[in-house]
This record gives structure tokens, sequence and C-alpha cells, in this order.
């Protein structure tokens, strides 16, 4: 049998389907475009493009014969190269280059052509993309499919937030009333709201019908402690914390900054001082907040989540997105701790142990002597850097809060700069762990 | 006769009600903690002579059964040494996987690789894979002891009973 099926009659009908698909949407936006009387030219533009797309997609759905000859490939060049640029580094860097370039453009980005365009090139990336074999194993799995949906809805719904908080920026700045006092109709509970309850109700009923059907479960040999499968995957919703395990202990990855999450979520109403943003959106005045929050979920939990499911393969090696998943790719991951660095590289000297008749307390003293540098700077992290913000660049926050709350505060952006800095220590110099004591079950 | 009273009113056989039987239902979910069949392989078992594992191999056919790998190797000190490994990952317990290819021990859930000695060099794992109790028994079989375990951070690897001595 060949391990490689490539495109089968039915992967070249289900991209028909696909393209058709895309047609039929844009064969609506060139409707609207119509009825919005916009220039004759861009009208002509979509509707070739539409047609083209129709074409396409016809010419995948009937070609049942020799599909090979209407099929539209990605590139293999381009494949090769989104390969060797997957590494963990890339995608955070990428990650955050696009996160700052979100917010940078955000007055450009939500104006519903430019919106309409990123998502027809998003939908024909998938189409020339699941033309690779490696690639359709990876998103057509019954486990990621929901996952891709979630991408765009995800990308919908930020987009809809930059949308709406743009309109009002600009209502603001120019002394108009907001979008949220002027277009207040009352509208009735019975029966506007509760028909759109029971519509919304009925779609997404069908929707896990249909989903439930199609898409069977992805049921595994049944459980056993010492088989572990490889890749072995949390729950996509827990791919964020999987993530995290990769560069922290499980008591940091899996009890600490978890419940930290947790409960600074529930502490923020509680720190906030801006009074503004309240029941509207706005971006420009609460700049600060929602940086901060976007920062935390998009980059560092939905990009986590993305990286965990799609870029993760056996032995939780990184691959590329057209990459065949080979368990035996090799990696070189060695790491070493900040005491072997310190010790070792930089004082040339054995890392300090205690004499073999020494006592518990010249035990203990060895540990902490051989740890120091690492205790040294955390300490500093966590006790030095709030005072020092304090004075510097939360100046401002401090005077507004006060002294506990600016505590809590300090604290908890300390604790998510955490991730990225602990990622970035491990990429750069193969840094293990900065306090490492194995024999108390405590690394950070 | 109040006392009576007091006791049979309703507010307190309610609430003696309550705890009655709250109780009961605590004792009864105490007893799942122990259960009428345990199917747990034997602590102690035989894993045959010595001469069954080649020098420079790691024996993974025990892990299905027993979770320990059966290492023979010379790389750990110079000795040339029989031990076994638990097949538990030190960073959250998944069972890595023994690439033979690369020589090491590596673990699918967050990556921790460790050589053929058990210790840990790349990934996540804080410390070295545990070995278990072995000895040569009576009979000239190898036995491995699970009930007991050797750290090596805890400098426990130069206690005799963690691994067995190839000589000659
Ligand atoms: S459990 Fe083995 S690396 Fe995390």
């Amino acid at each position: 049998m060949d391990p490689h099926p490539d495109l089968t009659p039915e992967v070249i009908r289900g991209l028909g389907w696909l393209y058709l698909l895309l047609a039929a949407m844009n064969a609506l936006w060139t409707w609207r475009e119509v009825k919005r009387h916009v220039s004759a030219g861009s009208i002509a533009g979509w509707a070739v493009f539409t047609t083209l797309l129709f074409l396409v997609g016809v010419a995948h759905v009937t070609g049942g014969a020799e599909p090979e000859q209407f099929l539209i490939r990605m590139p293999e060049w381009f494949k090769s190269r989104v390969d060797q640029l997957a590494k963990p580094t890339t995608y955070f860097t990428g990650s955050l280059l696009l996160f700052v370039a979100v917010i940078w453009l955000r007055e450009w980005l939500v104006k519903p052509t430019v919106a309409w365009v990123l998502l027809n090139l998003a939908v024909l990336f998938m189409c020339l993309s699941l033309t690779d074999y490696d690639f359709r194993q990876i998103v057509g799995k019954p486990d990621n499919v929901p996952i891709v949906s979630m991408l765009f809805i995800v990308g919908f719904f930020t987009w809809l937030y930059f949308r709406r908080a743009v309109d009002n920026d600009q209502r603001i700045a120019a002394g108009r009333p907001l979008f949220e006092q002027e277009d207040n109709d009352k509208i009735l509970v019975w029966p506007d709201l509760v028909y759109t309850e029971m519509i919304c109700m009925i779609a997404l009923t069908a929707i896990l019908v249909v989903w439930g059907v199609v898409l069977q479960a992805p049921l595994e040999d049944p459980a056993s402690a010492v088989r572990t499968p490889n890749p072995s995957k949390a729950p996509w919703y827990f791919l964020g914390l999987q993530e995290m395990l990769v560069y922290y202990d499980p008591w940091m990855a899996g009890v600490v900054l978890p419940s930290i999450i947790l409960v600074g979520l529930m502490a923020l109403p509680y720190i906030d001082f801006n009074k503004k943003g309240n029941g509207y959106y706005t971006f420009n005045e609460r700049k600060f907040s929602i940086i901060t929050f976007l920062f935390g979920f998009i980059p560092l939990w939905i990009g986590l989540i993305i990286l965990g499911t799609f870029l993760r393969g056996p032995n939780w090696n990184f691959f590329g997105i057209y990459e065949f998943w080979d368990v035996h790719k090799l990696e070189n991951l060695n790491n070493v701790n900040l005491s072997e660095l310190v010790w070792v590289d930089t004082l040339k000297q054995p890392l300090p142990v205690a004499s073999a008749g020494a006592s518990e307390w010249q035990k203990i003293l060895a540990i902490l002597l051989r740890e120091s540098v690492g205790l040294v700077l955390v300490a500093v992290y966590l006790f030095v850097l709030p005072p020092l913000m304090a004075m510097t660049i939360f100046r401002r926050f401090f005077v507004r809060m006060g002294f506990l709350r600016y505590m809590v505060f300090a604290n908890l952006v300390l604790f998510m700069a955490c991730l990225p800095i602990k990622m970035v220590l491990r990429w750069a110099f193969r840094l293990k762990y900065i306090v490492a004591i194995p024999e108390w079950f405590f690394n950070i | 006769m109040v006392l009576v009273a007091l006791l049979l009113s309703p507010f307190v056989l309610a609430w003696t009600l309550l705890a009655g039987t709250s109780v009961i239902a605590l004792l009864a979910t105490a007893r799942f903690m122990m259960p009428n069949v345990l199917i747990e392989p034997p602590r102690k078992f035989k894993i045959g002579p010595a001469s069954d594992y080649d020098l420079g191999t790691v024996a993974t056919k025990l892990v299905a059964q027993f979770g320990v790998w059966i290492v023979h190797t010379d790389q750990y000190r110079g000795k040339n040494l029989i031990y076994a490994l638990a097949s538990v990952c030190t960073h959250l317990g998944c069972t890595p996987s023994w690439l033979a290819g690369e020589q090491k021990f590596k673990c699918p859930c967050h990556g921790s690789g460790f050589y053929i000695t058990g210790i840990n060099f790349e990934g996540p794992a804080p410390r070295p894979l545990e070995r278990v109790g072995i000895r040569l028994s009576e009979d000239g079989m190898l036995e491995v002891d699970k009930s007991i375990k050797f750290q090596e951070e805890m400098g426990q690897w130069i206690d005799p009973a963690s691994y067995y001595e190839v000589v000659g």
C-alpha cells in the first residue's frame, strides 16, 4: 500500500466544493459592491475573480476522470521554504510581529474590503495547502478540524472588536456621539430577541448534529499507564499549558502559573482604575489594558494552541506545516542549568557539592551556594523590579493605584512576562532552569 | 423532659439525619479507595540471566508489563553495569520511548531526552530517570525489585542494590 496516498479524487472533489463556496461568497460580495455603486473597475475585478473561482471549482468537481490535470497545487519551493523557516523562534517572533502589526494597522484592517481580501487569501491558502499530504494529515484530523474553524472565528471576533473600537475612537475624536448611544433603538424581547435566539439555537444544533455524524470521534487504544502515544497531546484548550511545560517544571507550569492566570483574571476588575470604556467599544481610551489582554490571549494562548496542534509532532519536536512527521527527526536540544553556566562555563570549576560526610546543614548550604546566582536573579525579578517599575514606566499607575493594588498588578505582569522570557532564554542560551534544585523538587 | 423534647425537635432531627447521611456517603466514597480486585504486576520479578542482556543495549520488552527498561552499558562511570530504569519520565510521568538509532530515551509529551545512562540532557525533565532495585538471586537469575527506587541526584546510584556489575 502506498504510505503516502496523494490526492485522491475525493480530496479533489472536496477542494472543488471549497472553491465553489468561496466563489459563492464572492458572488455575494460582488453584488454588495454593485449595490454600493463603487467604481466599475473594482466591480469588474470582483466579478472576474468570482468567475475564475467558479471555473476552478467546477473543474475540480467534475474532472473526476483525470483529476491531476486540473489540479492547482501549492508550489514545492514555497513548501520547502516554509518548512525551513519553521522553528519555535520564527513562529513566536512572527506571531509577535503580527500582533504588533494588527494593532498598528488597525484603522486600515477594519475596512471591509481589506478584511474581505484577507479572508479570501486565508481560504485560498487553505485550499492550496490542502493539496499537500502532510498538511492534510494534520489539518484533517477529526480533533483538529474544529480548531481550524476556531482560527477563523477568533480572527473574525478580533476584527469585529477593532472595527467597533476604531469607529468609536474616530467618533470620540470628532466629538460625535458613540455608536452605542446613537444606535440604541430599543427592540422588543418578543418577538425580536426570542426569535433570534431560537434561530441561533436551531442553527447550532444542526451544526452539532452534522459535526457528530461527519467527523468520527478520534478514539485510540485502551489507555495504559505504561504506553504513551507519540506525540501525546493534551485537549486543544490545554495545549498552551502543555507548551508551557516544555519550559517549566511541572509544579510551575501545571500549578503555580495556571492558578495565577485564574486568580489574576478574577482580580482584574479590582486592579483596573480606568473608568473609561464602560459599556462601549474603544481602543484609544484603554490602550494599556487592551494591549496587555490581547497579548496574553492571542500570542500566548491562541498562538500556543496553534503551535501545539499543528506544529508539534512526534517526540514533541517542531515540524513545519508541510513536513512529514518523522519519529526520528533529530533536533539538538541539549540544554543546561544556569548553575552549570555560571560555575562550569564561566568560573571554570565544578559545581559545589557537600563533601561525603557532611551534615544536613552543610548539604543545604552547598545547594544554596550552587544555585545562588539563579536565586538572586529570581529575587531581583520579583522584589526589585516592582518598585523599579513603580518609579519609572508605571509611575502614573502607582500613583493612581496605591501600594497594595500596584503590587498585585506588578506581580501579575511579571508572572505573565515570565513565560516569554523563559522561552527566549531557552532558545537563545539553551537554558534549562534558572534555579535547579531537583533534590527539593524546586526548579524555576 | 425538656431534653427529650429538644432532641426530638425537627431542627435537631433534621441536622442529625443530614450529618448521618453525609458520613455514610463519605465512608462509601472512602470505600472506593480499596478496590475489590487489583490487577497489578508483582513488585519483584525475575528477568532471566545476565547473559540475556547484551552490552550496549536497552531491553524494552518488559516495559509493557512491568514498566522498566533493562539497560546494559559501560557508559556510566566506566563500569560494566546492568540496571533497571523505571519507564516514567521525571518531568510529568509519561512513558518515554527508547530510540536505538539516536541512543536516547525520548519523551513524547514535552520532548525530554535522556542518555542511555538515564541522565537527562534535553527538554524540561529536571532530573535523571529513576533506577529500581536489581540483584542476582540465588538461582543465577537477575531479579528486579520495583519497591525500591534510586535517584541519581540524591547520590543513590552508588548503592550496590541499584545495579548489577558484570565481571569478566
Ligand atoms: S512528561 Fe516527559 S517531558 Fe514532560
